[in-house]
């Protein structure tokens, strides 16, 4: 083929198709080809530094050791280093000491907003916001006291409200006439003196409270004794939308009644105990993650 | 016989000597350029020495700190007594528009003087040369040495001139970080291993870059890789004065021949020695007309000036001077023209801008947000609450204690504000406010309310800030 190369004096192969077509011989220009080898050069220094070569289920483990875990854990200690000397205050102090430091507050505000996305906020909502029978956490209605003690314990333990199933107690009459009363306080009026008297007479005011309000009895300290009856004197109604219907149905049927389909479910699951799970005793959250939640609901509008 | 008019031969015959050597530009070569002293070459270096304050200027300072600092590790940006932080950073976006206009008007009046006597590739690439023609003379001399085989001496010129070309290209480096940091104390902590890397990889792209630019690209960057020179065409026009041949007294060109005077010449004025070409940084023959390759540095005037006289000619054959002048056409007053006027408009609205900007740098800074979820909370004596969380951006040196309060409307009560919120300097504070408005005083569901932050500087000044939020309530 070479003796009749239509094309001499060129560095082509000899291939020629279609009379003038043909593959010349080229090479890399010089820094390419030097690029080239480098980076051959850097895949075997690579993979023998590194894990690389799959064995199996296994790699080989590399000179330096290296592994993605300790990578992973050596970051997340650094992280935690850094949170150790807050996490350590939070722990030896109390919640109203850690409001009364700035810096420190700061910090557990960041810290407990991320747990209350975790934990809270898929049915209190995002900003405490509540949801239709999930009471709202920035207002200052609280069942069940809003001090940052009384959240504490309604974190650590959870809550479970009970009422009466009433279909069966009270007449069509009664039930009318008290949802009817209730929605007159609801609206600010005085209430009529017949809604008082048969509150009264039908024991209503064992939990709801003397004045209605859900408020058993008040401590020196300022502290409520509920059993987390509503204020029925407010304009905040426990159970949406509010109203005289609403008032009916809760009044018919009660509030977390076993064996009564249309009760009304309103249960607070219990974060802080201690459970045993497989012989490993777990729990949600930590009694330093309840006090930072505490601290961070008690700021959203309504803390007492 | 006049021996005014007489043109001594032997004058300009060295310059047909070496005429042939001086080609125009058609790339592939180095140009060896001819340096010509004159009045063009005083400017330009005049104009080249405000390059020094770039050098300099780092080193000046202004109360106990660097006079111009852009401090970027603290977001802090200092000119002399001022501090701008990056929330009054749309000013430097005007600044921009000013100098990018007053490219514009230069350019559109007198041409590429930007090009020819500022522009740091014009600068830089005439200080290599200048020291290029130190260490090895003349152009001829330097594309002697060129083709010289390597020996002690080609070695010594060339590793000298190639050593301060990058000492030169580190002190360009050098001085541009040296804005970014203490410039006196950049010095000990860059050679002690101890300035931020990207303070080592600054340098370093600058030092290599001022090499190869100024050292090997030189005229091929104008060329090449400079997009102004692409946009020069629409920004010149008929009026604007730039270094230009007078076609109509040059031309016919001819050498000057034996015993021939200026009665019997029968060519025109321009003799035909090249040194136009020769002088030209970048090798183009300004006899072809205006062109991209011309910076307009005005070089040529120089070299051509100096020719009229040795011939006995006047000067001006090459002259600043614009396309009407040639076409006979009277120039135009420059306050009838009215791309002057449309560039000056919108330099003084960049120029207003700033001032503006810099006489209301405001100390402190409030921002509202309103708390989205939930837009309001009924409490349980039927009052309506907002959450605000507000941000406060102290733009003072020292800690500031600000104290906050809320107007518009008519009836209400704000919480939490009791106590002053400590403003760190140059940072931003938030806080969490509440407004509570009564039932009875509701009035819609959208009103307006301002929230106020007021402070006192150390030395007594009263400092304030405030920003309109809404107050949200339930539809009545």
């Amino acid at each position: 083929m070479a003796e009749n190369n239509p094309f001499p004096g060129e560095n082509n192969t000899g291939h020629v198709w279609d009379d003038n077509l043909r593959e010349l011989s080229n090479p890399p220009p010089r820094w390419w080809m030097i690029g080239f080898w480098l980076s051959l050069l850097f895949v075997v220094v690579y993979t023998t530094l590194y894990p690389s070569w799959p064995i199996g289920q296994q790699a080989t483990p590399g000179l330096l050791g290296w592994t993605q875990i300790q990578e992973f854990e050596r970051r997340v200690a650094q992280v935690e280093a850094r949170r150790a000397p807050f996490e350590e205050q939070i722990a030896n102090l109390s919640a109203e000491e850690i409001i009364a430091d700035p810096g420190l507050l700061q910090y557990t505000l960041a810290s407990a907003k991320v747990l209350y996305g975790d934990y809270c906020a898929a049915c209190h909502g995002s900003g405490g916001q509540g949801n239709p029978s999930y009471p709202v956490l920035a207002d200052d209605d609280w069942l069940y006291g809003g001090s940052i003690a009384r959240i504490k314990e309604s974190i650590t333990n959870g809550r479970r409200g009970a009422m009466t199933a009433h279909a069966d107690l009270l007449t069509e009459a009664e039930v009318d006439a008290l949802s009817t009363w209730v929605v007159e306080l609801a609206e600010g009026g005085e209430g009529s003196a017949e809604g008082w008297d048969l509150y009264r007479a039908k024991a209503c005011n064992a939990c709801h409270g003397e004045a209605a309000d859900g408020v058993l009895a008040t401590l020196p300290d300022g502290e409520i004794v509920t059993v987390g009856a509503a204020n029925l004197t407010d304009g905040i109604w426990r159970f949406e939308p509010g109203g005289y219907e609403s008032a009916r149905h809760t009044i018919l049927y009660g509030v977390n009644q076993q064996g009564v389909p249309q009760t009304r479910d309103a249960v607070m699951p219990a974060f802080g105990t201690v459970a045993r799970v497989d012989d490993v005793e777990v729990r949600k959250l930590s009694p330093e993650d309840i006090k930072k939640l505490a601290i961070y609901v008690h700021q959203l509008g309504g803390g007492s | 016989m006049n021996t005014n008019s007489a043109v001594p031969p032997s004058s300009v015959e060295d310059l047909y000597a070496e005429a042939d050597h001086w080609h125009v530009n058609t790339g592939g070569t180095t140009i060896h350029a001819k340096r010509m002293a004159g009045r063009w070459r005083t400017i330009k270096w005049a104009a080249a020495s405000i390059w020094l304050i770039y050098f300099l200027g780092p080193y000046v300072r202004w109360d106990d700190r660097q006079a111009v600092l852009f401090d970027i590790p603290n977001r802090q940006y200092h000119l002399f007594g001022a501090t701008v932080l990056p929330q009054d950073f749309w000013m430097l976006s005007l600044l921009l528009l000013f100098f990018a206009i007053m490219l514009a008007v230069v350019t559109a009046l007198v041409g590429r003087v930007w090009c020819g006597f500022f522009c740091f590739q014009t600068v830089w690439t005439d200080v290599f040369t200048w020291i290029e023609e130190k260490l090895e003379g003349s152009p001829a001399q330097r594309r002697k040495l060129d083709q010289a085989p390597l020996d002690l001496t080609k070695v010594r010129i060339k590793a000298t001139k190639h050593g301060l070309w990058i000492l030169i290209g580190f002190m360009t480096g050098f001085s541009f970080v040296a804005w970014f940091a203490d410039a006196p104390s950049l010095w000990g902590r860059f050679f002690l291993g101890q300035a931020n890397s990207a303070a080592y990889i600054t340098v370093a792209l600058f030092t290599v870059g001022t090499y190869v630019l100024a050292g090997f690209l030189r005229e091929q960057t104008c060329f090449w890789l400079c997009p102004y020179a692409r946009i020069q065409g629409v920004m010149l026009d008929s009026t604007t004065i730039v270094p230009a041949y007078d076609v109509g007294r040059g031309e016919p060109r001819g050498r000057v021949k034996r015993g021939e005077s200026t009665q019997n010449r029968e060519a025109g004025d321009c003799v035909d020695c090249n040194q136009c070409v020769a002088v030209c940084p970048t090798g183009v023959d300004i006899r072809n007309g205006q062109q991209e390759g011309c910076i307009t540095c005005a070089l040529c005037i120089d070299a051509c000036d100096q020719v009229m006289d040795k011939v006995g000619r006047p000067r001006g054959l090459i002259r600043y001077a614009s396309l009407e002048e040639f076409e006979g056409r009277p120039p135009k007053a420059l306050l009838l023209r009215p791309r002057v006027w449309v560039y000056t408009a919108i330099m003084t609205v960049a120029l207003a801008g700033i001032f503006y900007g810099f006489s209301t740098l405001a100390a402190i800074d409030l921002k509202v947000l309103h708390e989205r979820a939930p837009l309001y909370v009924r409490l349980s004596d039927g009052s309506i609450q907002n959450r605000y969380t507000l941000k406060i951006l102290n733009k003072m040196p020292e800690d500031l204690a600000v104290r906050i309060s809320a107007s518009g409307l008519e009836t209400f009560t704000l919480v939490g504000a009791d106590e002053e919120i400590m403003a760190a300097p140059g940072g931003v504070s938030s806080t969490t406010v509440f407004i509570r408005v009564p039932r009875a005083a509701l009035q819609g569901e959208r009103q307006p309310v301002i929230f106020h932050a007021e402070a006192t500087r150390p030395n007594g000044v009263q400092v304030t800030a405030e920003r309109e939020s809404v107050f949200i309530a339930p539809r009545p």
